[in-house]
């Protein structure tokens, strides 16, 4: 009976291993072509967890703002806990796990995900969510975000979402299969290539401009969450031309950040002073700032945070001078690495990779 | 709620988990629960179906025992005063009593099945002939079939009929009656019990038996993988020859009625396997529904061999009774005077056969395609009958019946026959079926078979392989079930083999399954009648 009973237990631990070795296999790992998939998981890889700003929201915050820059001018640690196409029950979610590590000062909140009050898409679903540790936080985060041919069952075990991938499974899978490359700095999402801001399409007039309600019960959580743990919370609207901002959302962030005392900016009001130039400041004509860009906002973002909220300058501090001097570095080497790689191929590679691709072939 | 949802597997979970905790006198109650829950998330108005067909044919049941009894308590009773004329008159009286009871019972319950399955079908024909004679159309009525209502409807009515026939009491706890009915395993796709064949371990107390649980939980593996890595990752392909009749015509027919039999085969019994799984690993047996049907070597033997509970439905409650009924003893009588022994003798055969296979294609769907497929059947079976004595001859003369190559031989062409006759369920409409078949023969180029124009069916390269590999598994564990249990033989290995199996087993399901996002889920073929 004993030996029946080693053995079964035996066979579980097979099964069990077996089992996280071909989901840690099969899972995508986002280290080239769409690597903001990459950005949630990185957090928890952070030694040091402890940041005076937390940021929370989509594209608009991973591509827009250095923490790298605001520790060199201000002496303000942060991290950016974006993600593409973050939802804003996801941004909830994310700060509420965020929040069982650490309890920054401020806590800076995109706004522009108001503008969605239904899930989009199951990949954009997967790029905030799969990154979470297995929590209640997460399962909840999934349940608020499914779409309707989801199931919750595959967020707690993602090899069942992603047995089929059998078939796509590249060189990148096995490389990356246990220990994946840092994509981001502190979030950062950094691209220094150029692309100049065009001509946009003109906005299209909306039925109603009014937020969907389950954004603002999900704004009203996110205020409480802050009041309960004694964080100040940031709206803001980061300098992205596109998507389109709307008089009529931004009256209304301004009548919330009224109502409940907080600090609303609107980037796109203060594009002079922040001295943007959208012919050499965008990598995608304007929807997204590059590193000159994301800079040039975080130097204006950080002199505000830290006057407002009395951030204090970090700079001095021994051992977090070490922490992000690793942190710099690495920084300034991918910099070089980029502006080497435009030299020589005249786009990002990791960005392009079909065009890559294509280029190889030809030659 | 399907076999391939996780939700089911979660409602398993917990069936089994509380199954095995609980007091074992509530077993059964709780099998009872769980079958409603189960039945439930199909529909709540569902429920009343079954409801109707449980309450109906357990107070009829009752009625026809109390008949019975009452008859051989009266009988007793007077015994020493009546006469044999008086008894023979009452017996009579009690008879049409219980066979009034019966038909009510069978008129009702058939007749629910009737109105749900086939008015649409029967108002698309009206409209056939108003349209001929300029008539305005009947409109169609919205009816939700309930889920497994052919499989429920016949279960009960076989009771039922066993029940007149005095063959068992009638159950008179009707939660028991109602558990028989409804058992969440095979409510949805058979097999179709007879009463007395499960009752008896559905409701006894069962006490936890390793063994049997890991056999039955080896079974429903295998079911998942039959289902889940072959069927539904070939569907694919059926479907694309299948819905494109203009595209695909020559060599495709053959190339999905291949794929169509092996889906099918895959999907059907593997359900089955889940069925019969879940039930061991809950201590209760039930009738197996299949017995390696593709290694039949003529179409009797087929149907001897595949979809067993229901062809012997059939045979029990259609076939002996129609065989043996008046009316057809007269014709029988009647056809034997005008047409001479030899051929009288058969009219009521083939009338009863072919009454059997139009009430078979008839059940498994309301669509002329399935009533043509039965009828064909039954042609087949008469025409193979009929030639038998040739066949011996053939035998005889050439001594090739025992040769491995003409085995092989028969096998094969029982399966082509077998797949030919299902094209008319891959079309679904009997012109359609007729046409794609007749350009088997008339457009066949092997070519494009080598061509790539397989790998745009909807399976790739990729595909290929796990269903080539699938089905060679399939077929190395059906030709090693000839010489008895594989579960046994396994069982009978290192347990260093044993667990490799199972982990393999396992992992080949949760990795090359087609389920999940990317794949639609398919219900099982069966599920629909």
């Amino acid at each position: 009976m004993k030996k029946k009973i080693i053995s079964f237990v035996i066979l579980i631990l097979v099964v069990v291993t077996l089992g996280w070795l071909l989901q840690k296999l099969l899972m995508p790992k986002y280290m080239t072509k769409i690597v903001e998939g990459a950005l949630i998981s990185e957090y928890y890889d952070e030694k040091n967890k402890d940041h005076d700003i937390i940021f929370i929201g989509d594209c608009e915050v991973y591509e827009n703002f250095s923490p790298i820059t605001l520790w060199e001018e201000y002496g303000i640690t942060s991290y950016i806990r974006g993600s593409a196409q973050q939802l804003i029950w996801h941004s909830y979610y994310i700060l509420e796990d965020t929040l069982k590590y650490e309890k920054p000062d401020v806590v800076v909140f995109s706004v522009l995900s108001m503008m969605y009050d239904t899930p989009q898409k199951e990949a954009y679903n997967r790029m905030s969510i799969d990154g979470l540790p297995l929590s209640l936080t997460k399962i909840k985060m999934a349940k608020a975000s499914m779409l309707p041919e989801e199931d919750l069952i595959t967020y707690i075990f993602p090899l069942l979402r992603y047995h089929s991938r059998w078939k796509e499974l590249s060189e990148e899978d096995f490389k990356y299969w246990f220990k994946e490359d840092q994509i981001a700095h502190n979030g950062y999402l950094m691209r220094v290539d150029v692309k100049p801001a065009g001509s946009f399409p003109k906005p299209r007039k909306l039925a109603d401009y009014r937020f969907g309600d389950i954004c603002y019960e999900y704004l009203d959580k996110i205020v409480k969450l802050c009041k309960d743990n004694g964080i100040n919370l940031v709206l803001l609207k980061a300098p992205s031309l596109y998507p389109h901002w709307y008089d009529e959302w931004d009256e209304q962030i301004v009548d919330y950040a009224k109502k409940n005392d907080l600090l609303y900016i609107n980037m796109l009001d203060h594009l002079e002073q922040i001295g943007l130039d959208y012919s050499t400041d965008t990598y995608d004509a304007g929807l997204h700032l590059n590193l000159s860009g994301a800079e040039k906002a975080s130097v204006f973002l950080g002199k505000i945070l830290q006057k407002e909220f009395n951030l204090v300058d970090k700079r001095q501090d021994e051992d977090l001078k070490a922490v992000w001097q690793e942190k710099i570095d690495a920084y300034y080497k991918m910099k070089e690495e980029q502006y080497k790689e435009l030299e020589e191929y005249g786009y990002l590679l990791k960005f392009n990779l079909k065009r890559a691709e294509e280029d190889n072939r030809q030659q | 709620m399907l076999f391939t949802s996780y939700g089911f597997i979660l409602f398993l979970c917990i069936v089994i988990g509380l199954y095995y905790t609980i007091p074992k006198r509530f077993q059964w109650k709780l099998l009872l629960v769980a079958s409603f829950v189960f039945y439930y998330f199909s529909g709540w108005s569902n429920l009343l179906y079954i409801s109707v067909t449980i309450v109906s044919t357990y107070l009829i049941g009752v009625k026809l025992g109390n008949l019975d009894k009452q008859q051989k308590s009266y009988l007793k009773e007077h015994k020493d005063t009546l006469s044999p004329e008086e008894k023979k008159a009452y017996k009579e009286r009690i008879k049409v009593k219980r066979w009034r009871w019966l038909l009510l019972c069978l008129i009702f319950n058939l007749g629910i099945l009737a109105v749900i399955k086939y008015t649409n079908f029967a108002i698309a024909n009206i409209n056939h002939i108003f349209t001929l004679f300029k008539m305005n159309e009947l409109s169609f009525v919205n009816l939700v079939m309930p889920m497994g209502i052919s499989f429920y409807t016949f279960q009960t009515m076989g009771y039922i009929i066993d029940v007149y026939r005095g063959k068992y009491e009638p159950e008179r706890n009707i939660g028991k009656l109602a558990l028989f009915v409804s058992f969440f395993p095979q409510l949805i796709q058979g097999p179709i019990s007879r009463f007395d064949d499960l009752s008896k371990s559905l409701y006894e107390e069962h006490h936890f038996d390793a063994k049997n649980f890991a056999f039955g939980f080896q079974r429903v593996l295998w079911g998942y993988f039959k289902k889940l890595v072959i069927a539904d990752r070939i569907v694919a392909a059926v479907l694309e020859i299948t819905k494109n009749p203009e595209t695909y015509d020559g060599i495709f027919v053959l190339v999905g009625m291949v794929y169509y039999a092996i889906q099918l085969y895959a999907d059907f019994t593997g359900g089955i396997d889940i069925t019969i799984g879940i039930a061991q690993m809950l201590g209760i047996k039930v009738t197996e529904n299949f017995n390696r049907p593709f290694f039949s070597k003529s179409i009797t033997e087929y149907w001897r061999r595949w979809h067993i509970t229901m062809g012997t439905w059939f045979r029990d409650y259609i076939f002996y009774p129609l065989s043996v009924c008046k009316p057809m003893l007269n014709i029988s009588k009647s056809s034997r005077k005008r047409f001479g022994e030899e051929i009288g003798k058969r009219i009521p055969v083939y009338l009863s056969t072919i009454t059997v296979w139009f009430t078979t294609g008839l059940w498994h769907g309301a669509s002329w395609n399935f009533i043509v497929w039965g009828l064909l059947n039954g042609v087949v079976i008469l025409v193979s009958q009929e030639f038998e004595p040739l066949y011996a001859k053939f035998h005889e003369r050439f001594n090739v019946a025992n040769t491995f190559g003409f085995r092989l031989f028969q096998v094969i062409r029982t399966f082509l026959l077998m797949s030919s006759l299902r094209i008319l369920d891959c079309y679904r409409d009997v012109g359609v079926s007729f046409r794609m078949f007749g350009s088997m023969f008339t457009k066949l180029n092997f070519n494009e078979l080598f061509n790539g124009s397989l790998l745009k069916l909807g399976l790739d390269v990729y595909d290929y392989i796990v269903i080539i590999i699938g089905v060679i598994v399939m077929l190395s564990v059906s030709l090693a079930q000839r010489s008895g249990s594989v579960r046994e033989k396994i069982a009978g290995k290192p347990v260093i083999i044993r667990y490799t199996v199972f982990v393999l087993l396992f992992f080949s399901i949760i990795i090359f399954g087609a389920y999940g996002i990317g794949f639609d889920r398919n219900q099982f073929i069966y599920n629909q009648f």
